[in-house]
């Protein structure tokens, strides 16, 4: 397929002007350009079936099955859509005075509510762009914290070596040094490597629960209490709240404070650099850390420009008064149905990681079958792909070997998860029958096998004209 | 799987020469085999402090990042600047594409000989 810019013809276009009937008033020479300005130049037909053919090449949550695991890619309801589009929100600009917008204050007044009394935080800031921002501003709330009492000696964030890469990148980036503490055989927190990594110098730990191998770890108040009684506090990832909501809410589990990725959870479509949201909530002693615009009355302390990126919130908001309070749980019940239901009937070929219920997602383990076979969890997910399956998430988390890790969330039928299982399961058979087959996989797709070694070692990131 | 005797090895599968006090270090066959093709190395500079059993940098593959563990505590002599343009070094000749040089070593990590490191890696598996 030929890119938008070699489909340009000079003199071609879409934009069908009047004659211009008042005199040109021309830009000083100081502001106007000194080189062409290089834009593709198309007719509107051209530009449509450009589209279109992108369109027809990708694989989203629309198209197929996607048990894209940690990341939580749920169908999103076309009525957020229909919200986020109304007038109302999307022609309002952010320093009009506030008796104009007081409808937008009110979406962003009731999701605090609802997103509070869902995390069970006091305080919340809608600044955050997405997921690492929210992290990365949460801990600064937790040094933020530490420094108001003038306690100099925290220096160190404690993560597991399970933990999303985000993590010990925003402890990291916010001055913090890093401890990895390892999972315990179960994947959970190890409390004795806790233990022994707590001292009067833990500014804090993050963590999210249910972990990154999709299993709730019960002793999270004792790693709450744990942490407070050194002196430190605990930070909530929001990746995995997905198979929590409405349930158990991470302040009663000794969280003070969290950032939630509106985007997941709460249904916005994602992935290709967003919009999100990552929503941070506090305790109500850190409330007065949080950022806030000074427009509608906050401290001025920004992260972002004013409100964050408005809209996500107004989906958010749809989502959960579309749901309501029983309709909240029972999408988080049913995440985890569906995880257990595929794992157990994937479960004979591929076996999981942990053999137990998991939450809302599950690590298959394909070292014995990679030994048997010689084809690799990769292999197996480029295969998926002429079965109409998004891969799985590959190689994570780290601590399991030649991992695939499925998250099927709530919206998924019976019907597609038999025939998803079904999919493994003869895969499971063919790479016996016919291993080479799986290793030059996908065979039906637009792209084959990229080279992804020459792709990431030298890699061509722009276009240039031949 | 190829275990140099010369070489001694820390358990995050970092190896480690002495020339008379400047500590050669790299990784190991077993490291290169699990992480696959390496595609970038993040590496140190000349004059940075490292710490026994810290990282000091990392190699990125196609499946993942993983940390550079320095297996000892020193001031870092040198570089190896050739891994930037070819990172691939690191795969097909793990002991002789050394990352950094450490002087003035004041401590080390347990460190392995060739035979325990086999046994750990044996293990490991």
């Amino acid at each position: 397929m030929k890119l938008i810019f070699e489909k340009s013809v000079k003199g071609r276009g879409c934009s069908i002007l009047p004659t211009c009937d008042v005199d040109m008033a021309p830009l000083s020479d100081a502001l106007s350009r000194k080189s062409e300005l290089k834009l593709p130049e198309m007719s509107e037909t051209d530009i449509s079936r450009h589209y279109t053919e992108l369109c027809k090449r990708v694989h989203g949550v629309n198209c197929g099955f996607y048990p894209l695991g940690s990341c939580t890619m749920k169908y999103n309801p076309r009525i957020d859509e229909e919200m986020a589009a109304l007038k109302g929100f999307t022609a309002v600009h952010p320093l009009a005075p506030e008796y104009s917008v007081k409808g937008c204050k009110e979406v962003l007044d009731t999701a605090r509510k609802y997103l509070c009394e869902i995390s069970g935080m006091d305080g919340m800031t809608f600044q955050p762009a997405a997921g690492a921002h929210g992290e990365f501003t949460g801990v600064l709330l937790i040094k933020q914290y530490h420094d108001s009492r003038n306690d100099k000696k925290r220096t160190k964030i404690i993560v597991p070596d399970s933990a999303h890469g985000t993590n010990p990148a925003t402890a990291a980036m916010c001055g913090y040094q890093v401890v990895n503490i390892p999972s315990a055989e179960n994947g959970c927190v190890d409390i004795a490597a806790l233990k022994a990594a707590l001292g009067d110098d833990t500014a804090g730990l993050m963590l999210t629960n249910p972990n990154t191998v999709g299993i709730f770890d019960e002793n999270i108040l004792e790693i709450t209490r744990l942490v407070h009684e050194a002196g430190g506090l605990c930070y909530y990832d929001g990746a995995n709240l997905n198979a929590i909501m409405g349930v158990v809410r991470p302040g009663d589990m000794g969280f003070d404070c969290i950032h939630m990725n509106l985007h997941k959870t709460f249904a916005t479509p994602h992935g290709g650099g967003g919009p999100g949201a990552g929503a941070v909530g506090c305790k109500d002693f850190l409330k007065d850390f949080l950022p806030s615009s000074a427009i509608m009355g906050g401290s001025g302390i920004q992260v972002r420009s004013f409100m964050g990126n408005f809209l996500v919130v107004v989906r958010a908001l749809t989502y959960i008064m579309t749901l309501g309070k029983e309709g909240i749980p029972e999408a988080a019940k049913n995440a985890v149905l569906n995880a257990n239901y595929l794992m157990r009937a994937i479960q004979g070929t591929f076996e999981p990681a942990f053999d137990r219920i998991c939450m809302h997602e599950f690590v298959l383990d394909l070292s014995k079958f990679k030994e048997e076979t010689g084809v690799s969890a990769l292999d197996v997910a480029k295969s998926l792909i002429d079965r109409g399956i998004h891969p799985p998430t590959m190689y994570f988390p780290l601590i399991v070997h030649e991992a695939l890790m499925l998250e099927p969330t709530e919206t998924e039928s019976r019907d597609t998860l038999d025939d998803a299982a079904e999919a493994f399961r003869s895969l499971y058979e063919l790479a016996h029958e016919d291993p080479e087959y799986m290793r030059t996989a996908p065979h039906n797709a637009q792209i084959g096998r990229p080279d992804e070694v020459q792709a990431a070692r030298s890699p061509i990131l722009r276009w240039r004209e031949a | 799987m190829n275990y140099p005797n010369e070489l001694s090895y820390s358990k995050s599968h970092e190896w480690v020469k002495n020339e008379d006090g400047v500590y050669v270090v790299g990784i190991s066959d077993f490291a290169q085999h699990a992480l696959g093709d390496v595609v970038f190395v993040n590496l140190p500079a000349e004059g940075d402090d490292v710490t026994a059993g810290a990282a000091f940098g990392d190699v990125e593959s196609v499946k993942a990042v993983s940390d550079l563990v320095s297996p000892v505590s020193g001031t870092i002599c040198a570089v190896n600047e050739e891994l930037v343009d070819s990172p691939e070094l690191l795969n097909s000749d793990p002991y002789g594409a050394w990352i950094i040089k450490v002087e003035n070593v004041n401590g080390t990590e347990d460190l392995l000989s060739a035979a325990e490191y086999e046994a750990f890696c044996k293990e490991e598996k």
